[in-house]
Order: C-alpha cells, then sequence, then structure tokens
C-alpha cells in the first residue's frame, strides 16, 4: 500500500449514513479520503450530464459527484445495500447503483455489498476491500471496532441535542425526508435555513435511535429508509406542530409511502418534491405561508 | 351479500385466474371492464403525482370494479414498489368510501405459498388442501400452454395468408381453457388447438425482420398499456420475440437470474425487478442477430430507469437499433404510432442496405 493512495468519496447518497463510520474507518488505517465538495453548481451540471433523464434526483446528485472526483483518487467507495433483512429492503436505485456507476464512468471502485438475507456484513464488505487495499483482516476489524464507537459516539449526541429539541418553546416542525436530501447544500440546507429564519425549531427525521414504530401509518412497509422516516413521526407527533416533507422528484419509495402517511395524520403537514435545484422562489413562499398557518393553529 | 372478486386486467391472464377462482372459491368472479381512456383518467384522478402508470390502470379498474358490484379486490404484487400497492390502494379505495376486502398475493418481492394459501382460505374458509392444490396444477399448467402458445403467435403472425386467422383460434382456445375442468381436459384442447394454430397457413420470409420487446413487466403484457404495440409490429411484417411472461415471472426467475447474471460480465448484482433481465435479454438479441430492440416501460419505473444507460451503451457498441418508449397514463396514440413507424422504416432500410 502506497503512502500516495487516495479513496474518493462522494458527498452524496450514502455518504450521508455512513459518513462519521467511514472517515474514522480509514482515518484509523491512515488512508487518505478526497471528500468531494457540498454540492454546488458545477456538481449538479454534471450529474445532469451524465444521468438519464428520469432518474431521480438524487441519483443526478450523486452521479455528478462521481463526475467530479474522476481523476482525482485512485478508487471511488461505492458500496451496495440490497437489504437488512427480507423487512428491510432498500429502494431498486441502490440495488443498481454500483452497476449503473460502473458502466457510466471508467473508474476503479472499492465496492461491498450489504445482503444480509445472504449473510454478507457491512464488517465483511469492509475486510474485502481491506483485501484489495492489501490490508490484513486483522487490521480492517481493528478499524471496524474503532469507526463503529467513534460513529456511534457522534451519531448519538445527535440523537440527543434532536431530543433536546422536542421539548423547546419555540415552534417546532418535523423534516421528514432521505438524510441525502435534507443535508444537501442545494436540496435540503436552503429549505433548513428558510425554516431557521422563520425561527422555527427543526427535529429531523433521521436522528432517532429506534427505527421500528412504523406500524401506525402503513403495516407492510418493507423498505429500511422509509420506515425510518415513518417511525419518527410516530414517536414526535404529540410534541411538534407540523411536518415537511421532504422529496427529491420521483422518489419510487417516497410517492407511495408519504401518500399513504398524509392520509392518515391530523397535524398540519406539507409536502414539497424538489426537482429542479435552480430556483428556491416558489418554495420560500410556500414554506412561509406554511408556517404561518402552524403558528396560527 | 354475494362475494364477488375481482382482479386487474393484464393481457389474457384472467382467464387462468378466474378458472382458478371460480374453482376454489366460492365467490362470483367479476371479469373487468375493458380498460379505456374512463379507467385511466378515473385512475390518474386518485393516484399520487409521481407513481409509477400501473398503479393508475389497477387503481383505475379497481374502482371500476367496485361501482359495478365487486367486493373482494385481488392484487398479484410482486417486487420493487408494486408490493406495496396494495396498502396504499387500499387506503385510497376507502377513502373514495367503498367497502371491500383487499388481498395482495405477493409482496417484498418473494412469493410466499402459504401465504396465498391462507388468503385463499380465508375468502372460502371450506377450501380443501387437495382441491387447492389440484386446481393450482392445472391453472399452472394452463398459463405455460397459454406462454407458450403466445410465443409462437408473436412469431408468426405477421405472415399468416388469412388475416386474423392467428387471433381467432387462439380467442376460441381460450374460451374452451376456461371451460375445462380436469387435467386431462386441458390436455386434450391444448394439444388440439396446437395442431389447429402450426397448420395455419404462412408465408414467412427467408430474411425476416425480427424485434425484441423488453421492458417492464406490467406494460409489456397489458396491450392497452403498451398502446398495443405487438400488433403494429405484426401489421409492419416483423416477427416480435418477448421474453416476459408470467410462466417466467413466477416459476423461472428465481432459478434463471442467476444463471444471467453470471453470463454478463458487465454487471455484477441484480439491479431490481427485471432490470437485469432485461440487460441480459438485451446481450441475447446481439448476439442472436436480431434486427431492432424494443425497450418499453411506465413512466416512473425506477428499476427500468437504471437499466436504460446500460442497455443503451450495450447497444451502441454494437450498433443495434434501440427505441426507448415510455408510457405514460395519457400517452397519445399518433406521436407514438410516428415514432415506431421511423423506427420501423430505419431498421428496414439497414436490412436492404446488408
Amino acid at each position: 500500500m502506497g503512502d500516495m493512495m487516495k479513496i474518493g468519496i462522494p458527498r452524496s447518497m450514502y455518504f450521508y449514513y455512513f459518513k462519521d463510520l467511514w472517515i474514522n474507518f480509514f482515518d484509523f488505517l491512515d488512508i487518505k479520503l478526497v471528500i468531494s465538495p457540498e454540492t454546488n453548481k458545477e456538481i449538479m451540471d454534471l450529474g445532469v450530464k451524465y444521468s438519464i433523464d428520469e432518474m431521480c434526483l438524487s441519483m443526478k446528485n450523486l452521479i455528478g459527484h462521481i463526475a467530479y472526483l474522476q481523476g482525482k483518487c485512485d478508487y471511488i467507495l461505492i458500496p451496495r445495500i440490497d437489504n437488512y433483512g427480507i423487512d428491510n429492503q432498500t429502494c431498486t436505485n441502490f440495488l443498481a447503483l454500483y452497476d449503473i456507476i460502473n458502466n457510466l464512468f471508467d473508474i476503479k471502485i472499492l465496492n461491498y455489498n450489504i445482503n444480509l438475507n445472504n449473510d454478507e456484513t457491512e464488517l465483511k464488505g469492509l475486510i474485502n476491500i481491506g483485501k484489495t487495499l492489501g490490508l490484513s483482516r486483522k487490521e480492517v476489524i481493528d478499524a471496524y471496532e474503532y469507526a463503529c464507537v467513534k460513529s456511534g459516539k457522534i451519531k448519538k449526541s445527535k440523537v440527543l441535542n434532536n431530543l433536546r429539541n422536542l421539548h423547546s418553546e419555540k415552534t417546532k416542525i418535523l423534516l421528514v425526508g432521505h438524510p441525502y436530501n435534507i443535508y444537501d447544500k442545494m436540496i435540503g440546507e436552503p429549505i433548513i435555513n428558510m425554516l431557521k429564519k422563520l425561527n422555527i425549531e427543526i427535529i429531523y427525521s433521521d436522528l432517532f435511535f429506534v427505527n421500528d414504530e412504523y406500524t401506525k401509518y402503513s403495516k407492510e412497509l418493507y423498505w429500511k429508509y422509509s420506515r425510518e422516516n415513518i417511525s419518527s413521526i410516530t414517536k414526535c407527533i404529540d410534541k411538534i406542530d407540523g411536518i415537511i416533507f421532504l422529496s427529491s422528484f420521483p422518489c419510487g419509495p417516497d410517492s407511495l409511502v408519504n401518500e399513504l402517511v398524509m392520509r392518515k395524520l391530523n397535524k398540519p403537514y406539507i409536502n414539497i418534491i424538489i426537482d429542479d435545484v435552480e430556483s428556491s422562489g416558489g418554495i420560500e413562499t410556500r414554506i412561509e405561508s406554511f408556517v404561518d398557518i402552524v403558528c396560527a393553529i | 351479500m354475494d362475494k364477488v372478486v375481482a382482479f386487474p386486467l393484464m393481457g389474457n391472464y384472467y382467464v387462468p385466474s378466474s378458472f382458478l377462482f371460480s374453482k376454489i372459491s366460492n365467490c362470483k368472479i367479476l371479469k373487468p371492464p375493458a380498460i379505456t381512456s374512463k379507467t385511466i383518467e378515473l385512475g390518474s384522478k386518485n393516484s399520487p403525482d409521481f407513481v409509477c402508470t400501473p398503479f393508475k390502470y389497477t387503481l383505475g379498474t379497481f374502482i371500476e370494479c367496485l361501482d359495478e358490484e365487486a367486493n373482494i379486490l385481488v392484487q398479484m404484487g410482486g417486487g420493487c414498489r408494486y408490493g406495496y400497492y396494495y396498502e396504499l390502494q387500499q387506503k385510497i379505495l376507502s377513502d373514495l368510501g367503498y367497502k371491500f376486502d383487499y388481498y395482495n398475493l405477493v409482496s417484498k418481492g418473494h412469493t410466499d405459498i402459504k401465504k396465498i394459501y391462507r388468503i385463499l382460505k380465508e375468502i372460502n374458509p371450506k377450501l380443501s388442501k387437495i382441491k387447492t392444490i389440484y386446481y393450482f396444477g392445472i391453472t399452472v399448467k394452463m398459463v405455460k400452454y397459454m406462454d407458450k402458445i403466445e410465443d409462437y403467435i408473436r412469431e408468426n403472425a405477421a405472415y399468416e395468408i388469412n388475416k386474423g386467422e392467428f387471433k381467432k383460434v387462439y380467442d376460441e382456445m381460450l374460451k374452451k381453457f376456461s371451460k375445462v375442468k380436469t387435467y386431462i381436459g386441458l390436455n386434450i384442447v391444448y394439444r388440439k388447438y396446437k395442431k389447429l394454430i402450426k397448420n395455419i397457413n404462412i408465408n414467412k420470409p427467408e430474411n425476416n425482420i425480427k424485434i425484441g420487446v423488453i421492458g417492464e413487466l406490467y406494460t409489456l403484457m397489458e396491450p392497452y398499456a403498451n398502446n398495443y404495440i405487438e400488433n403494429m409490429l405484426e401489421d409492419f411484417g416483423v416477427e416480435v420475440k418477448r421474453f416476459t411472461n408470467v410462466t417466467y415471472l413466477l416459476f423461472e426467475k428465481g432459478r434463471k437470474t442467476k444463471k444471467y447474471l453470471k453470463k454478463l460480465n458487465n454487471i455484477k448484482y441484480k439491479m431490481g425487478a427485471d432490470a437485469m433481465d432485461n440487460i441480459y435479454y438485451t446481450k441475447y438479441l446481439i448476439d442472436n442477430k436480431y434486427d431492432g430492440i424494443i425497450h418499453i416501460k411506465s413512466s416512473f419505473c425506477t428499476p427500468e430507469i437504471g437499466s436504460m444507460g446500460i442497455i443503451n451503451k450495450m447497444c451502441e457498441e454494437s450498433n443495434m437499433p434501440v427505441l426507448f418508449l415510455s408510457m405514460d397514463a395519457n400517452t397519445s396514440n399518433v406521436g407514438f404510432e410516428t415514432r415506431l413507424e421511423a423506427f420501423y422504416d430505419m431498421i428496414e432500410m439497414r436490412k436492404r442496405n446488408e
């Protein structure tokens, strides 16, 4: 293993689920990372250029980040998550992601697969990656343990903060969406900033520990990430004043799940679908009037 | 109140499904009215914005069935989003004020025979196991026979000498199929009509144009959803090859996907729903020197969107003409016809210049 080797991580999709784990894992192993910058216009344009017109905005975003990283690193880390058991599947985009990227770009990919149905765990995947990089099994396991503890701690403090905010005096709005949309510079962040400017306390749907309380809204739900979103609603519905659903156009699971949940809610809600990141004028008006309604109730 | 069962339309498969239900349940079977623009309007009006089109079609059909007299709805379900349709459709329909029972046979992308049996038992508590197995067996065989004959018809219908003969004989066969009582009876009908269909006079030129049709399953199998693309191709004089049918989806997919995956050197994983299968079919069609590929899907079909880029790349590399069609709930016939004609003309010109 050369000291000069650099691994690229696109700041999109999986990054928002695994960033602390990955950063600490590779940090422990002394491997240099190149993380693509916050989404900007250049990256978004690259994404639109390389992807198929009908793909969802988040996929275009990811493809843009990978196009940006092309040539700036030796490997690009792209896992594939199939399922965490039969009841915890992922969107088909996540299943196809590796093959789409592999056929689209001429890059070296570091890939691991999580498929608990087939006994393929995260650790096994990382050990395989270690083999590609010339690392021993023991080194990888040590690094994984370290990264798990570290990322667990970071998650814990974020969750605590989120729970604390639930008791805030301000008007509280639950922001329900996939983390890769909520925290993206051009998709979710403008909305977060709008809400902060209006003096709203934002509760984040991904910052909870228990993620299986979705059955109140949907009994058959089998997408892991949708389950997490929906169970956050069950848990804090009594303490919040309104809900904002944020999805990227045309998100497959969200199109059905959000509609079902919205039909069962008894709190004010608004469904915001981001298609084009260029203009936020319309969204600003909608958010403002929604906040007015929530505050008036 | 009488129990009346209804299920969504998909091609000719209402014949085996209504056969099965009439034998193992004590309910009346309602044959859904044919899909029309009114069905789609009803479906679209009550669906979320960017759900895939089969949701709108089946919802529209269900509304029409409930308006007639149905009170038990059965949805097939499947992998991808299809397995989740049921919960939302149930909510939408009950919000509209209908009273009904709704059953989903397959969810989470895997077929659970025990669960299906439980559902059937719920519909008809007097159901016996042996009877179920027996009639299930006949239905499976019926589907397989239908798919076999349909494959043959797709290959040859363009070249029949007396126009419409294939369709006439096949429709007759379906009518007889719906009346069979025993396993042996089914075999006798099948053998008779197989002979009749093979004896239909055709005039197939040696170097005929062959086009493979691949894509998303519902849009492929429900002729209204794909604007009768197969009939249009047959009118052009084209031999059509289609891989996706119920036999494949229910009985062969599990086994064959592993084999397909091994044969593809540009794909490492299964890509969800039928995406990887379609990539394999592309390879098959290229290797077997077909003249063109038509990839057809409903709009917003996520797995197929993922496969499109790869299919396009494969076709470009091997100089294979390919046409991508995305069928929305309101695709008008005219633009569709023009595109298909242009595609056919291009293929025909290539063929002549060879």
